[in-house]
């Protein structure tokens, strides 16, 4: 089922004409925005002289530390006033990332998140409950906006508390869910040892997983788990949120919105583009967004093309699950945490030492070992106990997840420069 | 005023963090005469009454071993039923609460190590009261 069919299956040709187009319009948008004004005048391009996608290479990238540097609005291609939405990431002793969202752009998300929707075969007779985040992470309301559009009855329901979210299902019939990989688990298990088997008493039928990347195994044990069909969506801040690239029925790989993305795969290392189907870094350039367009923005994600057509008969190509990052970032419960963020925390309490060790495990459990400064021990149990509950709160103040703190002996955490050492990742998504 | 020293020692709470941390001990013939460990979850805190408790500390601390000195007082009572009571009724009058306790009887002699949060004033009162209040010296001779 298409949401918009004509689009969807544009032929190539008219595909790649829309997409030069709208690259041309944007990278004209943008010439009012200082940050790339200056990117431009440095490559001395301009917008006629970009004749294909063969050109992008001569467009200058944009980063995450970017945004973080032109933080709060420096990237805004509109007037405040035209801005309706504001998102950020997660983080407060580094600078987060803005995105903005004009009106336009709030329906446009929604186009994308329904075009997913229809693709996998939901309707406006279903009952959505996403088990998302709201607030300033996009996976609340950004997929929200999505299921209304479709005309879908939406259960806001965020995530947790699962003995609520039973009940939320139960009552009113929810048959598409939004969530993590870690919280289906967690949730199916919560109902197995209710005893609840979900094909008999639930009217669930499908899951869009995503937030943080998962093998193919692990959606076959969530299918298994829940009975239902499990759907890989992908989607970050700087590109609306979830709604970049989503499967189709057929399970084969995430269709990128071509005509609102241009889609490269590079060298992470060297920034060249890699030969076609080969893996490397993703870069997104947001060729239908008004308020804060990004022009090849550095994803850090690992994935490659899938080559040839889809059985769908969407010309929009396909990428791989996410295999990687190239960088050092973790995704935990589906919020994205950089080691640094834990470093700052860690450097502004005094008590405690600068060396750390990041132990994730199990499905989404992380602790955080850190090590007691011998001169601020007094001797007493309760202070340590005090001391381990204040670094875990301002490591969940930071981080919008809270891990468990371990206070360890001074010296005895491997003292090492490189982040292989600093995070030992043992989880089984 | 008597007061006690005891050397408080933080540790991981897994095997072989005793046998370190006595090993550091005894290298520098340091004598242990009571022991408790208090452990919570993923560590614990040993509280030592030792012969030299300013040595012992300094060699914890030059190991990398967070220790420090915590102030106690060691009162001694007769070895009946009802001294103990006497004790707690003292400080009970006066307001003031019993932390971290350790009593033992040897030789004879009831002995209880208690941490309150004015030692100095708490062995005072206990004093006038007629109780006997042991200098750091004396508790080595028990």
């Amino acid at each position: 089922m298409f949401w918009q069919q004509e689009m969807e299956t544009l032929d190539r040709p008219a595909l790649d004409a829309l997409q030069l187009k709208r690259l041309r319009e944007t990278v004209h948008r943008l010439e009012r925005v200082p940050f790339y004004q200056r990117k431009f005048l440095e490559t001395g391009l301009k917008p006629e002289e970009i004749k294909s996608a063969a050109d992008m290479p001569r467009l200058p990238f944009t980063t995450a530390a970017d945004l973080r540097e032109n933080y709060p609005d420096g990237l805004l291609a509109v007037s405040r006033q035209e801005v309706l939405r504001l998102h950020t990431s997660s983080g407060t002793t580094g600078k987060p990332k803005a995105l903005f969202f004009s009106r336009r752009d709030v329906d446009t998300a929604a186009e994308l998140i329904a075009r997913a929707f229809c693709m996998t075969g939901v309707t406006r007779r279903d009952v959505f409950q996403n088990m998302m985040s709201y607030g300033l992470f996009t996976g609340g309301l950004v997929m929200h906006y999505g299921a209304e559009k479709v005309g879908c009855m939406v259960i806001p329901s965020g995530p947790g508390t699962s003995e609520r979210q039973l009940l939320l299902m139960q009552d009113f019939g929810t048959t598409v869910i939004h969530v993590t990989p870690s919280y289906a688990f967690y949730f199916a298990d919560f109902l197995e040892k209710k005893g609840i088997v979900p094909r008999k008493s639930l009217a669930l039928r499908k899951a869009f997983v995503g937030a943080e990347p998962y093998t193919e195994e692990t959606r076959r044990k969530i299918e298994a788990a829940l009975g239902i069909d499990v759907y890989n969506s992908y989607g970050l801040t700087e590109m609306n949120g979830p709604g970049v690239a989503f499967e189709c029925e057929g399970k084969c790989g995430m269709h990128v919105w071509e005509d609102n993305f241009v889609l490269e795969i590079v060298n992470p290392a060297t920034g060249e583009p890699v030969s076609e189907g080969q893996p490397g870094e993703m870069v997104l350039t947001s060729i239908n967004r008004e308020a804060m367009p990004l022009l090849r923005y550095r994803t850090r994600d690992l994935t490659s093309v899938i080559p040839g057509p889809c059985a769908c008969g969407r010309t929009h190509r396909r990428i791989q699950r996410i295999s990687g990052r190239s960088d050092d970032m973790l995704i935990v419960r589906g919020v994205n945490i950089f080691p640094q963020q834990i470093e700052r925390v860690l450097m502004s309490i005094p008590q405690i030492g600068r060396n750390y060790l990041i132990q994730l495990e199990g499905l989404d459990e992380m602790t955080v070992k850190v090590e007691l400064s011998p001169e601020s021990f007094d001797g007493q149990v309760g202070h340590l106990t005090e001391l381990q509950n204040l670094v875990a709160e301002k490591l969940r103040a930071e981080l919008w997840v809270r891990p468990k703190v371990d206070l360890v002996a001074s010296g005895s955490l491997p003292v090492t420069e490189g982040k292989a050492k600093r995070v030992i990742d043992k989880r089984s998504l | 005023m008597n007061t006690v020293k005891l050397v408080a020692v933080f540790a991981e709470n897994r095997p072989g963090q005793a046998a370190r941390i006595t090993g550091i001990l005894a290298r520098v013939d340091i004598n242990i005469r009571c022991i408790t460990v208090a452990s919570s979850g993923t560590y614990g805190v040993m509280k030592l009454l030792v012969n030299d408790p300013d040595l012992a500390c300094r060699a914890l601390n030059q190991e990398g071993v967070a220790a420090t000195l915590v102030d106690v007082i060691a009162v001694e009572m007769a070895d009946k039923a009802g001294a103990l009571h006497s004790v707690a009724e003292c400080l009970a009058s006066h307001n003031i609460n019993l932390a971290n306790t350790t009593g033992f009887v040897v030789n004879g002699r009831a002995i209880v190590v208690i941490e309150v949060q004015e030692p100095v004033q708490a062995g005072d009162l206990l004093t006038k009261q007629g109780f006997h209040v042991l200098t750091q010296k004396e508790t080595l001779t028990v």
